[in-house]
C-alpha cells in the first residue's frame, strides 16, 4: 500500500494515500465532527462541520471530501477551525427545534451529541424554526420536516440503495426541503415504508410511528391475553440497545426481558417462519408440478411486497401467496392457539417485535384478518422494544436466561436465518430438497446464497434436476431481477427478495447505527444461532408437525389457504424509475 | 397531456432528452406558462425517471413555474443597479396598475408579476421584461403605459372577452 | 468617445452588429483557417504565451485548460460555452452574443479544434432571449457557410454546437452546477476533484469557458501572443470588458486594457459621477465583489494588484454609488440576492445568509445592536471560510469589505453604536 507523509497539527505522520483527511485524522486519534457523512454513502460535504485548515488553501476545506496528498499540512485545532465549526453548529441549531428532551431521537441524535461535544452554550442567531405539519399519514413512519438538517442522507438511501426515489431535496435556498414531490404525504406516493431513511437520518426528522402506548395499554388490561412474537433478526440486534457488541446473540435474555414486561406468553416468529417454509416450499413444488407461474418469488418482506405492488404489478402472479411469518403467526395465534389454550380469540392481543417499519403497515392491511380477527394487533420495532425495556428499568445484560413458551415458541435453525439475506432461500431448499428427493441433505449450508453481494445467483440439484435460484436484497437489486423477469431474461425457478440491505437484520426498525459493517456482524450472529440449533430443517419442527396433524391437515390445505395465504393489490400509479 | 409531452420528449431524444429543456418546452406549450402536476407525471413516464426527480429539478429553477401563471409575465429586475435607478417606484406603479403584488396573478389571469434576480440590462436600469422583451431606462409612467398596451392588445385580439383562470 | 486609438480585441465602441459577411470582410475566420493548418500544439503554445486567462471570474489559464482536455485519453469530449451570465451588473456576454456572435463562434471552434472536441453546448441563461435567438441564427449561418458542423473549411474537423437554455439560476454559472443542470438535475455544485477537464459532462473530459474568454482567441491567433501581451500588463495581458453601471455619466460596456486604473475606468471611460455628486463607493466584480471607497480607485485593473488590494475583478462589473447612496442598502440588496440564489445545499451559505438577512433588516430599521454587527461579521467570515462553493464563499464580500471601509454606517444604525449618523436613524 502506498503512503503519503502529511502533518496533522504539527505532527508528521504517514498515512495511506487515497484516503480523506477525515479518515487520516481518525487513524491518528482525532475524530473530526460530521453530520452529513455516513460510512455507507457517497461523500456529500454539505454540512461543513468537518472543516479544517490546509496550508496553502485560502479557505478551510471539508475533511470528508478532501483527499490527503504528499506534504499536506493540516490543522484541526486552530481558533479559526474552532470558530468555524462552532458557528456552523450554531447556525444549524438556530433553525432546529430545541425539543431534545421530548424528541424520540434524543440521546442518539448525532446533532445533539455534536452540540454536547462542542459544549455549545448559546445560540446567538435568531431562531428561525417554522412549524411545518408532521406527516403522520402512514402506520409506519413519521416525518418531521422541522427537524430536518438537509444533509441528504435519507434521499440517498431512498434513491440509490432502494431506488424507490420518493424522498428528494426540492426547491432551493431557504425553501429547500427533503420531501416527496409537491410536499405530498408518504401515503400518497409510492413509499414502501422500509424505514431505511430512518436509519440514515442523523436527527429525529423521520422515525417510526411509536406504538408502545398501544402495547402498554394492552399489557395493563386484565381482560387481554397478550402474546408476543419476536422476529428472527431481533435476537441479534436488541443487545445493541444495551451497549453490547453488534451481532451479540441475546435470545434468552430477550425472552426474560419480555416476560418482565408482562406478556402472558412469549412466542417466536421463528415458529411461523418454519410454517412459512412448509407452505411456500409446497407452493413451489406445486407450481413446478402443475406448470404454474415461475419463477416463484418470496413474500416475507412487506416493503418488498409494497414495492412490487407499486412498480411491477404485472409480476404479482410470481409472488408466493403465503403470508409473511408475522401474519401467519397472528393467524395461528387467533385460531389454533386460541383453540388449544381455550382462550376466546377476541381476548387475544398479538404483539410482534420486528426489525421493520413496513411490518406496521403490513399488520394494518385490511385483508390481514382471515380468522375473523386482526392477525396482529400491534407491531413494535426493535428500537421501540428497547425503549420499553429502558422505561421499565430492565437491566437487560444481567438478566437470567429464559425460554420461549410452547408450542408457538418452538423453532429450527432454518427459521432463524430468515433474518438474513438468502436465509429464506436456504431454509426452503433444505426442506424442498428432502421432500423432493426423499433423501437426507448432507450439507445444510447453501453458501452460494449467503453474503452481502446484492444479487446472488446459484443452482441446486434437486433429484437430478438443476434448479436455478436467485437472491436479492435492497430494492435496487430487486429491481435488477424484476427488469430481467419482465424482459424474459430470468430463467430462475425460485427467487428470494428482501427489501432491506442484508435482509431483516438490516431493517429500518433496527437500532440506530445500522451500517453495513454492523449488518455483517448480525449476519454472523444468526448463522451462529442456526449452527447451534438442535433442529435445522423446518419440516423437522415437532410443533409444526403437530400443527398440521391437529389443525391444518397439510400444507396448502383449504384451512391453510384460508388462514395462511393472501392476495395482493395493484398499486401502480405509473411510477417509474 | 401525455401526447403533448411525448412529442416534445420524442423530438429531444426520448430517454436521453435534456430534462431542463423538456421542462422549458412543456412550460412554453402551456398557455398559463407553467408545468402542471399532470405534465410532471407525463415527463416522468416519457423519460423513465421518477416523478420526484422531475419535480425536484423543476422546483429548483426560478424560470420554471409549478403553479399556473398569467398569460403574460412581467418580470421586474431586482439587482442593485436597478434598485438604485428607481426599481421601487416602477414596482409600486405596476403593482398599483395591476392591483396585485409581486408573485401574484391578475384576477383575469392575464398577467403575472414576478421579481427576478438580474436581467443583465444594468446599462439601461431600471429594467423590466415583458414576456421576451426587455424595457429599460423606465419611468413609472412608461411602465404603466406598457401594461395598458398589453391589455389593449389582448382585448382587441379577444374582442374584450374575459380571459378566465 | 474614443479613449484609445489602439486596436483592441473587441472594439465595442461602434456598438454595431457584426454579421457574418462583415465579420469575414474584417478578417474574421482567418484565424481558424490558420489554426487548421497548424499543429494544434503550436496554437496552444501561443495561447499560453499570450497569457490568456478565464474571464468568467476564476482566471484560470486558458491554454493550460485546453491542454488538459487535449491530453486526456478519453476521446469523447465536450466543450461548453458558459453564457450563464448572471452576475448582477454584468452584461458583457450579452453584448458579445448580440453584437459579435461570430467572433465567439470562431473562438469556440478554435478552442474545440485545439482540444480535439467535436461536440459543444452553448449554455445561455434563460433571461437572455435576444442573445439566445441571435446565437441560434448565427450557429445556423456558420453551419451553412461550412464554418461549423462536419468537415469545417474542408479540414475534416467536425464541431456540432447545441444551444441549451438555463432556467433561472445564478449558481449555474459555476462549472459543476452548470454540468448538473445540463444533465437534468438541480443546479447544485459538486465535489471537486474530479475537475470538469477530467470528468465533466456525462463523466467525459469537458472544456468549460466563458464567452469573453473564447472570443479573445481569434484575435490572439490573428495578431500573435506578443501583440496581445502588449495590450495589457505583464501580470495580466490583454484587455477586459467592463460593464459600467450605477451613478455614472456613461453606463454601458467598455473594453479596457489591463493595467488601467479603476479611477480611469470610472472617470475617463465612465465620465465620472453625475454633476454635483461625488463617488462614495465602487462595487467591483458584481454582487459577489467588494465595495471600495474613492481613495482605492488608483489600484490598476490587474489580477495581481487587485488581489493584493483585496479586490476581485470577477466578471468585470463596475457599479458606482454616489454620495446620496446608503452602503447598507446596497449590502442588503446583495445579501437578498444571494439568499435567493443559494442552492441551499451547504449549511454556512444557507443558514449564514438567512441570519445575515435578518441582521441587515434590523440594521436598516435601526433596531440592531453592535453584537448583531459582530455576529454578522462572524457569520460572513464562516461563510467565506467554509461554504461548499464560490457562491457562499463570495456572498459575504459585500459585508466584509463594507465593514472594513464603511463601519461607521453600521455603527450609525445600531442603538448602541457611537452614533455618527445616530440622528438619522433615531
Amino acid at each position: 500500500m502506498s503512503t503519503v507523509e502529511i502533518t496533522i497539527n504539527k505532527k508528521t505522520v504517514r498515512v495511506p494515500e487515497n484516503i480523506t483527511i477525515m479518515a487520516a485524522a481518525k487513524l491518528n486519534g482525532i475524530s473530526l465532527p460530521s453530520l452529513c457523512h455516513h460510512p455507507d454513502q457517497k461523500v456529500k460535504a454539505n454540512c461543513r462541520v468537518c472543516a479544517v485548515e490546509v496550508e496553502g488553501s485560502k479557505n478551510l476545506v471539508a475533511s470528508c471530501s478532501t483527499m490527503v496528498s504528499e506534504g499536506m499540512k493540516i490543522t484541526t485545532n486552530s481558533p479559526r477551525v474552532r470558530e468555524t465549526v462552532r458557528t456552523i453548529v450554531e447556525l444549524i441549531l438556530a433553525d432546529h427545534p430545541q425539543e431534545c428532551l421530548t424528541c424520540i431521537r434524543s440521546g442518539e441524535c448525532e446533532l445533539r451529541q455534536l452540540a454536547f461535544k462542542l459544549g455549545m452554550k448559546e445560540v446567538q442567531g435568531v431562531k428561525t424554526v417554522k412549524r411545518l405539519p408532521l406527516d403522520l399519514s402512514t402506520p409506519s413512519l413519521v416525518r418531521d420536516p422541522n427537524k430536518c438538517i438537509k444533509c441528504g442522507r435519507c434521499a440517498e438511501v431512498c434513491h440509490h440503495v432502494q431506488e424507490v426515489g420518493i424522498l428528494y431535496s426540492h426547491n432551493r435556498g431557504l425553501d429547500i426541503g427533503v420531501t416527496p414531490e409537491y410536499g405530498k404525504e408518504l401515503k400518497d406516493v409510492a413509499c414502501v415504508l422500509c424505514g431505511q431513511c430512518v436509519l440514515a437520518c442523523p436527527v429525529g426528522a423521520i422515525y417510526e410511528k411509536d406504538d408502545t402506548d398501544k402495547v402498554w395499554e394492552a399489557l395493563g388490561n386484565p381482560d387481554k391475553h397478550v402474546v408476543v412474537q419476536v422476529a428472527p433478526s431481533v435476537r441479534v440486534s436488541i443487545a445493541e440497545e444495551f451497549d453490547q457488541p453488534s451481532g451479540s446473540i441475546a435470545t434468552s435474555k430477550l425472552v426474560s426481558a419480555l416476560r418482565l414486561l408482562g406478556f402472558d406468553r412469549v412466542f417466536d416468529t421463528d415458529f411461523a417462519a418454519d410454517l412459512t417454509i412448509m407452505e411456500e416450499g409446497h407452493e413451489l413444488l406445486q407450481r413446478l408440478q402443475t406448470g404454474g407461474v415461475l419463477p416463484l418469488i418470496t413474500s416475507c418482506s412487506p416493503g418488498w411486497i409494497k414495492y412490487i405492488e407499486h412498480f411491477y404489478p404485472e409480476l404479482l402472479p410470481h409472488v408466493s401467496s403465503c403470508k409473511s411469518p408475522q401474519q401467519m403467526f397472528g393467524a395461528m395465534a387467533k385460531s389454533y392457539y386460541a383453540q388449544i389454550s381455550g382462550i376466546d380469540p377476541k381476548d387475544i392481543f398479538v404483539v410482534s417485535v420486528m426489525p421493520c417499519t413496513a411490518k406496521k403497515y403490513e399488520a394494518a392491511r385490511p385483508e390481514m384478518k382471515d380468522s375473523g380477527y386482526r392477525d396482529v394487533d400491534a407491531v413494535l420495532t426493535t428500537r421501540e422494544l428497547g425503549r420499553m425495556f429502558k422505561h421499565e428499568g430492565i437491566d437487560f445484560n444481567s438478566l437470567e436466561d429464559g425460554e420461549f413458551d410452547s408450542p408457538l415458541g418452538i423453532s429450527t435453525g432454518a427459521a432463524a436465518i430468515f433474518g438474513v439475506t438468502g436465509g429464506v432461500m436456504e431454509a426452503a431448499l433444505r426442506t424442498v430438497y428432502e421432500v423432493v428427493t426423499g433423501q437426507t441433505l448432507e450439507k445444510l449450508e447453501f453458501t452460494g446464497v449467503r453474503g452481502m453481494a446484492g444479487v446472488k445467483a446459484s443452482s441446486v440439484n434437486l433429484g437430478g434436476t438443476e434448479v436455478k435460484v436467485a437472491v436479492a436484497h435492497g430494492l435496487a437489486h430487486a429491481k435488477q431481477i424484476m427488469e430481467a423477469i419482465a424482459a424474459g431474461e430470468a430463467d430462475y425457478t425460485f427467487i428470494e427478495v428482501m427489501c432491506c440491505p442484508g435482509g431483516c437484520i438490516g431493517g429500518g426498525g433496527q437500532p440506530y447505527g445500522t451500517t453495513n459493517a454492523v449488518r455483517e456482524k448480525r449476519i454472523q450472529g444468526l448463522y451462529e444461532v442456526d449452527q447451534k440449533a438442535e433442529l435445522r430443517k423446518s419440516h423437522e419442527n415437532p410443533a409444526i408437525q403437530k400443527l398440521y396433524e391437529d389443525y391444518l391437515q397439510a400444507p396448502l390445505s383449504p384451512v391453510s389457504h384460508k388462514l395462511l395465504h393472501t392476495t395482493y393489490t395493484n398499486r401502480c400509479q405509473h411510477e417509474l424509475q | 397531456m401525455q401526447a403533448v409531452v411525448q412529442e416534445i420528449v420524442g423530438q429531444m431524444g426520448n430517454e436521453k432528452a435534456p430534462l431542463l429543456q423538456v421542462l422549458l418546452a412543456v412550460q412554453d406549450a402551456s398557455p398559463r406558462n407553467y408545468v402542471s402536476e399532470e405534465a410532471v407525471r407525463a415527463i416522468a413516464r416519457s423519460m423513465r425517471v421518477s416523478r420526484c426527480r422531475v419535480y425536484s429539478t423543476a422546483s429548483f429553477y426560478t424560470e420554471i413555474s409549478l403553479k399556473p401563471r398569467g398569460r403574460h409575465l412581467i418580470r421586474i429586475c431586482g439587482n442593485a443597479p436597478c434598485e438604485n435607478a428607481g426599481r421601487a417606484a416602477i414596482m409600486d406603479a405596476i403593482q398599483k396598475e395591476l392591483g396585485i403584488k409581486a408573485g401574484e396573478i391578475t384576477a383575469d389571469g392575464l398577467i403575472s408579476l414576478e421579481k427576478v434576480s438580474c436581467l443583465g440590462a444594468c446599462y439601461k436600469s431600471p429594467a423590466i421584461k415583458v414576456d421576451h422583451q426587455i424595457y429599460g431606462n423606465l419611468t413609472p409612467e412608461e411602465a404603466v403605459a406598457i401594461i395598458r398596451s398589453l391589455r389593449e392588445e389582448f382585448s382587441n385580439e379577444h374582442n374584450g372577452s374575459p380571459v378566465g383562470i | 468617445m474614443s479613449i484609445t486609438d489602439r486596436q483592441l480585441v473587441f472594439n465595442v465602441e461602434g456598438r454595431e452588429y457584426v454579421d457574418l459577411d462583415l465579420y469575414r470582410s474584417r478578417g474574421g475566420y482567418e484565424a481558424l483557417e490558420k489554426v487548421l493548418a497548424w499543429d494544434p500544439r503550436q496554437a496552444v503554445h501561443m495561447l499560453k504565451e499570450a497569457g490568456l486567462k478565464g474571464r468568467g471570474g476564476a482566471s484560470f489559464p486558458t491554454g493550460l485548460k485546453i491542454e488538459m482536455v487535449r491530453n486526456n485519453r478519453e476521446k469523447e469530449r465536450y466543450i461548453i460555452i458558459n453564457a450563464d451570465e448572471g452576475e448582477p451588473g454584468t452584461f458583457k456576454d450579452r453584448y458579445i452574443m448580440t453584437h459579435l456572435p461570430f467572433q465567439l463562434l470562431e473562438g469556440v471552434t478554435i478552442a474545440a479544434y485545439l482540444a480535439g472536441i467535436s461536440q459543444g453546448i452553448l449554455y445561455v441563461r434563460h433571461e437572455y432571449d435576444e442573445p439566445r435567438s441571435v446565437m441560434r441564427d448565427s450557429i445556423a449561418q456558420a453551419q451553412a457557410a461550412g464554418l461549423l458542423g462536419d468537415d469545417i473549411l474542408g479540414s475534416g474537423f467536425n464541431l456540432h454546437i447545441e444551444l441549451f437554455s438555463g432556467a433561472g439560476s445564478y449558481l449555474c454559472g459555476e462549472e459543476t452546477a452548470l454540468l448538473s443542470s445540463i444533465e437534468g438535475r438541480k443546479g447544485r455544485p459538486q465535489v471537486k476533484p474530479p475537475y470538469p477537464t477530467q470528468q465533466g459532462l456525462w463523466g467525459k473530459p469537458t472544456l468549460i469557458n466563458n464567452v469573453e474568454t473564447l472570443s479573445n482567441i481569434p484575435k490572439i491567433i490573428e495578431k500573435g501572443a506578443l501583440w496581445y501581451r502588449n495590450l495589457g500588463t505583464n501580470d495580466s495581458p490583454g484587455t477586459k470588458l467592463i460593464s459600467l453601471s450605477g451613478d455614472i455619466q456613461f453606463r454601458g460596456l467598455v473594453e479596457v486594457p489591463f493595467g488601467t486604473s479603476f479611477r480611469d475606468i470610472v472617470y475617463k471611460y465612465g465620465g465620472g459621477p453625475k454633476p454635483g455628486r461625488k463617488v462614495k463607493a465602487v462595487n467591483i466584480g458584481g454582487a459577489s465583489g467588494v465595495l471600495v471607497p474613492e481613495e482605492m480607485l488608483d489600484v490598476p485593473l490587474e489580477y495581481g494588484a487587485c488581489s493584493r488590494a483585496g479586490i476581485t475583478i470577477g466578471s468585470g462589473a463596475v457599479f458606482v454609488l454616489d454620495d446620496t447612496r446608503s452602503i447598507l442598502d446596497n449590502v442588503s440588496n446583495r445579501i437578498n440576492f444571494f439568499l435567493h440564489e443559494s442552492c441551499g445545499k451547504c449549511t454556512p451559505c444557507r443558514e449564514g445568509l438567512r441570519q445575515a438577512q435578518i441582521i441587515m433588516e434590523k440594521l436598516l430599521e435601526g433596531r440592531a445592536v453592535m453584537k448583531d454587527v459582530e455576529n454578522l461579521e462572524r457569520y460572513t467570515r464562516v461563510m467565506q471560510n467554509a461554504s461548499f462553493c464560490g457562491l457562499g464563499q463570495a456572498a459575504g464580500n459585500s459585508v466584509i469589505s463594507s465593514l472594513h471601509y464603511y463601519d461607521q454606517e453600521y455603527r450609525g444604525q445600531c442603538v448602541d453604536g457611537d452614533c455618527l449618523y445616530g440622528e438619522e436613524s433615531a
